[in-house]
């Protein structure tokens, strides 16, 4: 009832193709936006932004990286938290030896230069596929983790090789407390994420899905796998480098190579796989799952007044988590995204079902 | 005798012996992967669960008084008993549910039960540093003492854990070759719907399979507890048995062990050699994974995997 | 049940975890405590936590708090990973009438994301041991508080040390030092110091990196066993300790010539390894046993009652000791500022000035009952180390035996390091360094 688009008649091709073309979801995208912008600001307290929506932006960025790759293109990747250190460490060099240069574009040309990396360490994609792949990409993890340890250069020689990031000046405004952080983080992960939305639906995002769907039909046609699939690690890297250098910068101010080490790229992985295949809002499903809901089961016992041990509460908050992750593979093995599909095509036919 | 014939000799055994306990882990993967073609990422958690259930099962014997021996027959009898329980209950909840599910799913869910057991293993067992004394001499021997100044070091555990490993590898080739479940394992491995089609009850044959991949978790898990001690830090080995696996290929029994022996050769090597002397050390996680790479690239389905060809 | 009833008692639930989520501290002093009871370092995380919460629940039962202000505390598991421990510090860090009143990470990871965090939170970061060595100049370091000791002063009382045995500094010339390090900031911190003084005294000096967790050492210690260093450092923590000296072990390098810092020389460093961890020495920055007068309050206020956090025959163990130590320097912490500024629940700004002016004499430590644990500290604007000492102590198989007397570190030579560092950071960052000359 609520969620029908009859009667939204298209009537010209630019209506047609636009990113969500029922009126609905274009009215829910800019309450979600509308909440984001102003009502959380008014509400959150320091640890909401700080523990919770800040890192939660930054990884559904990263995860819209991975998802490129992975979702879209087919190439499993688990090198995703090198590519973040990469950009991490490549934003920080930037200001650091080029000190004219505005935080944004660093970020920005970070961005390319884990691009670059993409490219590198997607070379043997061309030739190995599946989790065979999966694994050679970790190569590339372990190597960029060994890189920025072991090279003084990276961390300007400092003596534990730790990284303190400078102040965050954005074309003049200084993003300092909390809020501040989380509002540039939003913008920015606001912007990549209408790119990353605008980039699939558009050709290039159909020669990924065409590789991904069958890559020998895909040649047949007239689509060269070493520019699909080198696109895809590229653009997948610009995002997830991106997502690195505002890790370092703006959630932790001061970080090591452990902070983008192979944890970091499985769990990116899994909130993909959780979230939705192939699909934006997976990425921020998927984020949300991973990242917060952890982090809920080990306060629950405390807010309950439960006497649990802490190691006792991170034992069941694991095995509760793990239970979750199975039992929603089993409800929808194609993730969150495929469930709200679901709900609303249920829901553009309540209450009369048949 | 040249002078670094000694050291680099040295080098070279201890790197193949370090990969043998590499395949032990590789197994398991190669195990469940043949027959179900699913990535168990909890591989290195089963080894940490049944190292845990092991060794605290036999304290807790031998704190009711059984002598030492009998303690650990019961112990391992014990933790046998669990990991098949633990096959049973993936099998009944995760896998028969998710049947027909693309492998990423598959490995997605082995992801849930890999934090489900972490989570349970610990709390049930404790998350202390155990030690494991079930016999296993760890003694330094030295080799060729006359030929070479020091002689070659060879450590006891580790040619125990090679011979355990080249028993197990004869003992699943046996039982994948001459037995009926056997049989029927390559036969579901081969191809799912035809050997269900010919009557092989498909469910049954992957709790044998993540039965047998538990126990062989619990012989790795033995070993490396009694190298290390029991703690959860065993659980992260099984990222040293994926270059194992690639290299070998995620299908081969054999391959799981000639591929640990070359990395395991290839990345002490690469330390001791290249590493250490230019690099300030540390390279030999990456190595190996590059070394696979390398000759991935030569060999896309691995040293003996099975080359599966796409087509339309 | 109908979907009416589903709605009501789905409220209900909703509304009592509302209701009981709202804060129960009242008038009290709330001390955070960050701990890791699971995961890869569980096994050091364990005794550390549960001295750090004993010396709480004493404070707690036997004077009722600190100057009649009860304390409340709550445990957060970081599992010794740095996001989680930033989460934990954000979840805790406004908890109570006024606050967090230190905070103490335990890990070197942690302390750098929160060195960057405590400035604008106003809450001091007490690491006790460990953190960066270059907080020890508080002119910069405001909020840092490497109480008792720092990695650098570590290396230095290590080198002091074997120059003595081997009979001078000068003979130290053309031996060879290798450090096995945790390849992490925390095992990289010795390092300017052994090579700056090898420069000097003329060691050879050798580092030789092992991955987390340090599971799998074999190539480190074949290059020992080729290069035959003289001494060997260990700079390890968790497993990788016991790993290293089972290592050793194997490889038949003399464990008499091994050098754990105060992170490689506590029990389930040693134990593990058996007969072969016998001769192994590492730095002590205090003494081991539970035959203080501390302990004798511990076991009479807080076990007898059944409250204890840990296993009787655990209280004693060296990281045990070091969590104690660790609470009760936060508490006089805010005790001293208690005394400026009345007795009532601190800030942590006020925490801070009380940190700051710390004043520990021997008589006052006596008092506490920690005489023979800790020496007498004093810290000030410009010094927030206080007391940089150690013995070297010797495992017999047994337990750890005092070998050496207590060796302070060489400030005269450490201070102008530090204070390098300190203003490297500060330009960094665009921080003013504070004026200590007129600060009361």
């Amino acid at each position: 009832m609520l969620y029908r688009e009859a009667g939204q008649y298209k009537t010209s091709y630019a209506e047609d193709q636009q990113i969500f073309p029922i009126r609905q979801d274009r009215i829910a995208v800019a309450l979600i936006v509308a909440v984001a912008l102003v009502a959380v600001p008014l509400l959150a307290s320091d640890y909401l932004y700080t523990a919770i929506l800040i890192p939660f932006l930054i990884l559904s960025l990263a995860a819209i990286g991975l998802n490129i790759l992975v979702g879209y293109c087919g190439q499993i990747s688990l090198g995703t938290g090198g590519f973040m250190a990469v950009g991490a460490y490549a934003a920080y060099n930037l200001c650091l030896r080029i000190e004219w240069l505005p935080l944004p574009i660093a970020i920005l040309l970070a961005g390319l230069i884990a691009a670059l990396a993409g490219i590198l360490f997607g070379i043997p994609s061309l030739r190995i596929k599946g989790f065979y792949l999966a694994v050679a990409t970790l190569a590339a993890q372990f190597f960029i983790d060994w890189l920025f340890a072991r090279i003084g250069w990276f961390t300007n020689y400092t003596p534990s090789g730790s990284i303190v990031a400078p102040q965050l000046n954005v074309f003049g405004w200084i993003v300092d407390t909390p809020m501040e952080k989380y509002l540039f983080t939003l913008i920015v992960v606001a912007l990549f994420a209408l790119v990353a939305k605008n980039l699939v639906r558009g050709r290039i995002g159909r020669t990924w899905m065409a590789i991904r769907d069958m890559d020998i039909a895909a040649e047949i046609i007239g689509i060269r796998p070493l520019t699909a699939k080198l696109s895809a690690f590229a653009v997948s890297s610009f995002f997830v480098g991106v997502a690195g250098a505002l890790w370092g910068f703006v959630h932790l101010g001061s970080w090591e190579p452990l902070a983008f080490g192979i944890n970091r790229s499985f769990q990116l992985l899994f909130m993909i796989i959780i979230g939705g295949l192939g699909s934006i809002l997976g990425c921020f499903l998927g984020a949300a799952f991973i990242m917060i809901v952890p982090l809920v089961l080990n306060q629950v016992p405390t807010a309950l007044g439960i006497p649990l041990s802490t190691a006792s509460i991170s034992h069941m908050e694991a095995m509760i988590f793990g239970v979750m992750i199975v039992f929603f593979l089993i409800v929808e093995p194609h993730g969150f995204a495929r469930l709200w599909s679901l709900a609303k095509e249920k829901l553009r036919i309540w209450p009369f079902p048949h | 005798m040249p002078e670094f014939l000694g050291p680099f000799l040295e080098v070279l055994i201890g790197g193949l012996l370090a990969g043998i306990l590499y395949s032990l882990v590789a197994l398991g993967f190669v195990l469940i992967f043949k027959a179900s073609g699913v990535f168990n990422f909890a591989q290195g958690a089963m080894v940490l669960f049944a190292a845990l259930a092991l060794v605290r099962s036999i304290e807790v014997l031998q704190s009711w008084g059984v002598n030492a021996g009998l303690a650990i027959v019961i112990g391992f009898l014990f933790s046998g008993a669990l990991m098949v329980a633990l096959a049973f209950a993936v099998e009944r909840m995760v896998l028969r549910p998710l049947v027909n599910q693309e492998g990423i799913i598959l490995f997605m869910a082995t992801i849930g039960i890999t934090f489900f057991i972490d989570g349970f293993g610990q709390q049930i067992f404790g998350s202390d540093a155990y030690q494991l004394d079930i016999g296993i001499p760890k003694e330094s021997i030295f080799l060729l003492e006359g030929v070479f100044e020091g002689g070659i070091l060879v450590n006891e555990l580790d040619l125990w854990a090679g011979a355990t490993a080249g028993l197990l590898v004869l003992g699943l080739a046996l039982f994948f070759q001459k037995t009926r479940i056997g049989r029927a394992l390559r036969a579901v491995a081969d191809d799912h719907q035809a050997a269900q089609s010919v009557g092989i009850p498909l469910n049954h044959i992957w709790v044998i399979v993540w039965a047998v991949a538990g126990i062989v978790a619990l012989v790795a898990g033995t070993i490396w507890g009694s190298k290390l001690g029991v703690q959860f830090s065993i659980a992260q080995i099984a990222l040293k048995a994926l270059p194992v696996l690639i290299l070998g290929g995620f299908t081969s029994v054999p391959g799981a062990i000639i591929g640990g022996l070359i990395i395991g050769a290839g990345e002490k090597l690469a330390e001791v050699y290249i590493g250490l002397p230019y690099f300030d050390g540390g390279i030999e996680n990456w190595f190996a994974y590059m070394l696979a790479l390398v000759f991935l690239l030569i060999r896309p389905q691995g040293l003996f995997g099975e080359r599966i060809i796409e087509r339309i | 049940m109908s979907r009416f009833n589903w709605y009501v008692s789905a409220a209900a639930a909703a509304a009592m975890l509302a209701g009981t989520a709202l804060p129960a501290f009242a008038q009290e002093q709330f001390i955070p405590v960050l701990s890791y009871r699971s995961g890869a370092y569980a096994p050091n995380g364990i005794p550390f936590a549960n001295g750090f919460t004993d010396y709480l629940k004493l404070i707690q039962e036997r004077d009722g708090g600190v100057n009649g202000v009860k304390l409340a505390f709550e445990e957060c598991e970081t599992g010794y990973a740095t996001d989680r421990g930033v989460e934990c510090y954000e979840r805790l860090k406004a908890k109570g009438a006024t606050g967090a009143s230190a905070v103490s990470p335990l890990s070197t990871g942690i302390t750098f994301a929160l060195t960057e965090k405590v400035p604008g939170d106003k809450i001091p970061l007490i690491t006790m041991g460990y953190g960066r060595s270059e907080s020890s100049v508080g002119s910069v370091f405001t909020w840092n508080f490497p109480i008792l000791g720092t990695y650098w002063s570590a290396a230095d009382i290590l080198l002091q040390h074997i120059a003595q045995i081997s009979g001078g500094t000068a003979k130290l010339k053309g031996k060879k030092i290798a450090l096995v390090y945790h390849d992490s900031p925390y095992g990289k911190e010795p390092i300017p110091v052994l090579e700056d003084r090898a420069k000097s005294w003329g060691y050879k000096f050798q580092a030789i990196p092992v991955t987390h967790p340090g599971v799998e050492q074999k190539s480190a210690w074949l290059q020992i066993r080729q290069s035959r260093p003289d001494f060997v450092f260990l700079w390890g923590w968790g497993v990788m300790n016991s790993t290293s000296v089972k290592e050793a072990a194997a490889v038949n390098y003399p464990r008499d010539k091994m050098y754990g810092v105060w992170w490689s020389g506590a029990e389930p460093d040693v134990t593990p390894a058996g007969d072969g961890a016998k001769g192994y020495n590492a730095l002590a920055l205090h003494p081991p046993g539970s035959d203080f007068v501390v302990h004798r309050e511990v076991f009479k206020h807080v076990y007898d009652k059944g409250k204890g956090s840990a296993k009787k025959e655990e209280v004693g163990e060296v990281l045990y000791n070091r969590g104690l130590i660790n609470a009760m320097l936060t508490v006089e912490g805010i005790r001293t500022a208690m005394a400026k500024h009345g007795n009532k629940p601190m800030t942590g700004e006020q925490v801070r000035w009380g940190l700051e002016n710390l004043d520990l004499t021997p008589a006052k430590i006596a008092a506490l009952g920690f005489e023979g644990l800790v020496p007498a500290v004093k810290l000030s604007c410009a010094d927030h180390e206080g007391v940089a000492r150690a013995y070297i102590q010797q495992w017999d198989g047994k337990k750890w035996v005092k070998k050496s007397d207590w060796i302070a570190a060489d400030q005269s030579y450490l201070r102008p390091m530090m204070e390098a560092a300190a203003k490297k950071y500060g330009q960094g960052k665009n921080i003013q360094p504070r004026d200590c000359g007129k600060q009361s």
